[in-house]
């Protein structure tokens, strides 16, 4: 068997052999796929009620995926504990003692966690859009609309991408307290907040979850960016391909 | 075989380990020794790769230890600080080491058995007192079945029946013709199962030596005087030429006369003797002697040492 196969086997042993991987992910499922829907049915009883504005540019899809501001954070939580956990433990010196190749090492646990949260994003981003319509009513949109499954789709590779995000940044802190200390309020509380205020919306919108939001938005008037959906994923593509470089840099470099 | 050339190891201005150079033989315990905060992990960890030398390097076997495809069936090892995942299973931790490295996965069994650990494989070490967590180390430095291995203090915090199983087991591992490389701060844990000596001192190489070579060059044998008349007694040695060595509590120590000659001498001169008896030195002594000047953090002794030479060296531990 090749060496990187054997890696990805140890590395997929790993993550599967311990709780937190079961209970991040499963929050993060039942998390979205809950607030969502109580969103959605919530939405759809006080839609009379809404402006004519918030009427014109209701986005039925983007609705049925709100409670993924939410469900993201133990999304980031699995990131955080499946790499800063490595070095909590002192696991990653039997780690990196069994494998010196520190770059197959990071790229074996990148992909197969990749991988896992993938499989896991999408079956959120499905779920909560189908329970999320079935409550929308008459108001809800169909899958063969346009840009819907491109929307759903997104869903799920948002949601991997901000766990890959995480990923690269506890390669880079080592520590997942400060990891958590981190990402945590960052992204529940900060970049809602920049994004809010008129002074630094501009910027904001270039943050790696206010960008990547936009792949699953099919009506564009509803977020009001200056890019489209597939920019946005792109913009969000680079925080974390620039997240995992920097970890790489550091894992690279650094004394275990 | 492990080769170090010139390895050296800084923080900042501060040299951890400084051009050490030494190899370690197969087929018997070498023992590395020097105080806490000499730069033995700091070494050991070099020697796996997982700390990055300043200069110089590690070979194992002629390769880098990043060079070694699937290193754990090369050399194995067991390090101070624990390096194991409290929530993954015994099983499972060393399950994820051996797919890495191509070990069978019946060697799991075969080494959770050898330490001792059967019964708990299924659960998880966060609830493993000092010596279970010790014993995992220890089957995970054994899983690639190599023919090196390395243990950093691995007798640190164990009970009596403990240490007397390591002990047994490096023992063991020698004579199956494994290279078994031990770091230790404790003598006398060294000259019960070591046949080789590295000696460092803040990171420098002070000693390479067999454990025989170490035994006969510094284990001393003298005389302990004691007596209500320590300046007469010192003017009747000096008269034959002997300037003996003021122990802290005002015990003299003799060397170069057996304790007849010492004991009639007295007596010609008529001075009073409490104590008369020969003594020989530990090699914990001779051991503090030779790091006496690297030790990094000295205990302040009680008032000074009528000998002149370091405290500690004076005392005597057992």
């Amino acid at each position: 068997m090749p060496h990187t196969t054997r890696v990805l086997r140890s590395e997929w042993t790993k993550i599967r052999s311990v709780r937190s991987t079961l209970w991040t992910l499963a929050t993060a499922l039942t998390v979205t796929v809950g607030l969502s829907a109580l969103i959605c049915a919530f939405t759809a009883s006080q839609f009379d009620k809404l402006t004519k504005q918030e009427q014109l540019t209701f986005d039925a899809v983007q609705t049925s995926f709100s409670g993924s501001g939410l469900g993201q954070l133990a999304m980031i939580a699995f990131g955080v504990m499946v790499v800063a956990g490595e070095y909590s433990t002192g696991m990653i010196r039997s780690s990196l003692a069994a494998v010196p190749q520190r770059t197959v090492f990071l790229l074996s646990k990148v992909f197969v966690a990749g991988t896992l949260v993938l499989v896991v994003g999408m079956a959120t981003s499905f779920l909560a859009f189908f329970i999320g319509q079935a409550l929308l009513g008459e108001r809800s949109v169909s899958i063969e609309d346009e840009g819907v499954l491109r929307a759903v789709l997104g869903g799920g590779v948002y949601m991997t991408l901000i766990a890959l995000f995480a990923m690269g940044l506890s390669f880079v802190l080592r520590s997942p307290l400060l990891a958590f200390a981190i990402l945590m309020p960052f992204f529940f509380l900060i970049s809602n907040i920049l994004g809010t205020v008129e002074a630094t919306k501009k910027y904001a919108q270039y943050l790696p979850d206010q960008a990547g939001k936009t792949v699953t938005a099919v009506v564009p008037e509803s977020l009001n960016r200056p890019y489209g959906p597939y920019e946005g994923l792109a913009i969000m593509v680079a925080w974390t391909l620039a997240a995992l470089i920097a970890g790489w840099i550091v894992l690279k470099q650094r004394d275990a | 075989m492990i080769e170090l050339r010139e390895l050296t190891k800084r923080y900042g201005d501060k040299t951890a380990v400084d051009r050490l150079t030494f190899s370690v033989r197969p087929g018997i315990v070498t023992g590395f020794l020097g105080p806490n905060g000499a730069g033995k992990s700091t070494t050991m960890r070099m020697m796996l790769g997982l700390d990055k030398p300043t200069s110089g390097d590690v070979r194992i076997n002629g390769k880098r230890y990043d060079q070694l495809r699937d290193p754990l069936q090369y050399i194995g090892a067991l390090l101070e600080a624990k390096a194991v995942h409290g929530g993954r299973t015994a099983y499972n931790h060393l399950l994820c080491m051996a797919q890495s490295n191509n070990v069978p996965k019946k060697r799991i069994d075969a080494v959770l058995d050898l330490v001792g650990l059967k019964e708990v494989a299924k659960k998880r070490p966060k609830g493993f007192s000092l010596g279970m967590g010790q014993r995992l180390g220890i089957a995970a430095a054994l899983l690639g079945d190599p023919k090196i291995l390395m243990f950093d203090e691995p007798v640190n915090g164990l009970d009596p029946e403990g240490i007397h199983w390591i002990r047994n087991l490096m023992k063991h591992l020698a004579s199956e013709g494994r290279t078994v490389f031990v770091s230790s701060h404790l003598m006398s844990e060294m000259s019960l199962t070591a046949e080789h000596l590295v000696v460092i001192g803040r990171g420098k190489l002070l000693a390479d030596t067999s454990m025989a070579d170490f035994i006969a060059e510094n284990s001393r044998t003298f005389v302990r005087v004691r007596t209500p008349e320590p300046e007469r007694m010192r003017d009747v040695l000096a008269s034959v030429g002997i300037r003996p060595v003021f122990e802290q509590d005002g015990a003299m120590q003799v060397e170069g006369m057996a304790p007849a000659q010492i004991g009639e001498m007295a007596a010609w001169y008529r001075v009073v003797l409490h104590e008369l008896s020969p003594q020989k030195a530990s090699l914990e002594e001779a051991f503090m002697q030779l790091t006496a000047g690297s030790v990094e953090y000295h205990a302040h002794e009680q008032g000074p040492t009528p000998d002149g030479r370091n405290g500690q060296a004076g005392r005597r531990r057992r």
